[in-house]
């Protein structure tokens, strides 16, 4: 099927099959692999990326089901390679040991203060629930939302 | 372990009628793919292999909530984050508002559907067991027309419905709950979001200071859903108390016979049954008379009262 999507900002049109998730569309037809692939069935959260202004999971959505929608993922935060203000924070925080579970959570984590500046940590917690990390224990990764929470309220 | 998805083939019909004539072609060939939360992970794992995929995700007709003659409509392909967010359904069907924010995790619930969680019908879902408990209505579709199946004919075994295979779930009709009424979603999860060992959808309506309707269903112990009637039976008529819910909690588990699985033994899943009843109608209780009190002092707003979830450990 043909299809044209908005990623991060720019149109892009591919032809792929109905059966390709998006999350291995964007890796492997549009080369952006910043979107890792974990469990491949919904459960790590390392595939989070941001459709119409939604985190959902790039595993359980197919490419097809994306035309016409604008996605974000995770090279969408930093265009000019300069980090974002939550990149930072989190980087600022030691938020990440291997990375692997990083760019999900980072997805994660920008939708919900987009949606919930005000939020305090309980409520990072619930949003930050269904994304996996081996490596942090999670405090470090709260800690690094919380800050991009806290410099944000402050301008 | 999850594989890439097979082949297979897919259509995106414009119109209900549309996707009612694919069916009708290709019978049970074919799965409706609404949120795909549950659909794609079983393609994965190759516990599905529908040759078709009817996308609704574009049918607007089969998204919304509306309310007309006491009764909340929501169209099937409803995104679960809609009905978590609508006003009306925490306004008048506050056990699903209970229920909603305990579905998955964010992510999960962008894409997720009311429909999509019913047509699945995973007996440790949450949307099944307040299905069963408010005797929700189920439309479904088919060339012949449409036809209302009761929540309690709707259940029929594990993944399991009465939809046959020409018919794609339209719409979803809860009764609104009358004045007086609270709810609660209680759970018993290993880890927040996961499908729950246990769980619990209670409503009490109060009276007068009684009881004058009461239901309660169990998510998790079987491959259905489970009502508690010989419970819901015993509270009607009687003032809320930490005894009366005791004898409800034995009531209620009395006879089921939980499953044993890696996640808990029956003689665990007993217990933690019975305790979800004790906490669930004492949150039900609380929730109801804030409504009572709410009501009778003319002041209606502020639907975010209307419930009380919570998600606990034993």
């Amino acid at each position: 099927m043909d299809i044209t999507v908005s990623v991060n900002g720019a149109a892009r049109a591919a032809s792929v099959e109905a059966r390709k998730t998006l999350a291995d569309f964007l890796r492997e037809d549009l080369d952006l692999t910043g979107t890792h692939v974990g469990c491949e069935h919904g459960v790590c959260g390392a595939c989070t990326v941001i459709v119409d202004g939604r985190a959902v999971r790039s595993c359980l959505m197919l490419a097809v089901q994306a035309a016409g929608s604008e996605v974000t993922t995770i090279e969408g935060l930093a265009p000019d390679g300069a980090l974002g203000p939550l990149q930072q924070a989190m980087r600022d925080s030691h938020s990440f040991q291997c990375g692997f579970c990083t760019p999900g959570f980072v997805m994660q984590a920008s939708a919900f203060l987009r949606a919930h500046p005000d939020a305090g940590e309980q409520e990072i917690r619930e949003a930050l629930s269904g994304n996996i990390c081996r490596c942090t224990g999670y405090q470090s990764i709260i800690d690094g939302v919380l800050l991009a929470a806290r410099r944000s309220r402050e301008g | 372990m999850p594989v890439k998805l097979p082949h297979v083939e897919y259509e995106v019909p414009a119109t209900v009628a549309e996707a009612v004539d694919l069916l009708a072609e290709h019978q049970d060939e074919a799965s409706v793919l609404a949120g795909g939360q549950s659909l794609i992970p079983l393609m994965a794992l190759r516990l599905a292999r529908p040759a078709v995929l009817i996308d609704i995700n574009g049918l607007g007709e089969m998204s919304g909530v509306s309310v007309s003659d006491g009764r909340v409509s929501i169209g099937a392909m409803t995104r679960e984050y809609v009905a978590e967010e609508s006003e009306t359904v925490a306004d008048a069907v506050p056990l699903l508002a209970a229920a909603l924010p305990l579905i998955g995790h964010e992510a999960i619930r962008s894409r997720g559907t009311i429909g999509g969680s019913l047509a699945h019908a995973d007996p440790a879902a949450e949307l099944p067991a307040v299905a069963l408990a408010l005797d929700a209505e189920l439309v479904v579709r088919s060339r012949a027309g449409d036809r209302v199946v009761p929540a309690a004919q709707w259940f029929e075994g594990y993944l399991a419905t009465s939809r046959r295979p020409d018919e794609i779930l339209v719409e979803v009709r809860f009764p609104a709950a009358g004045p007086g009424t609270g709810a609660a979603f209680q759970e018993v999860a290993r880890r927040h979001g996961d499908f729950a060992i246990v769980g619990l959808a209670a409503s009490l309506t109060l009276a007068d200071g009684a009881i004058s309707d009461a239901r309660l269903a169990f998510a998790g112990l079987g491959d259905v859903p489970v009502r508690a009637a010989d419970a819901e039976a015993l509270l009607v008529g009687e003032e809320p108390s930490a005894e009366l819910f005791e004898e409800a909690a034995r009531r209620a588990t009395d006879g089921i016979d939980p499953p044993a699985d890696l996640n808990g033994s029956p003689e665990y899943r007993k217990k933690v049954a019975a305790t979800l009843v004790r906490r669930g109608l004492r949150a039900a209780a609380d929730s109801a008379r804030h409504n009572s009190a709410r009501h009778n002092s003319a002041r209606h707003n502020s639907a975010r009262h209307n419930s009380a979830h919570a998600h606990e450990r034993p």
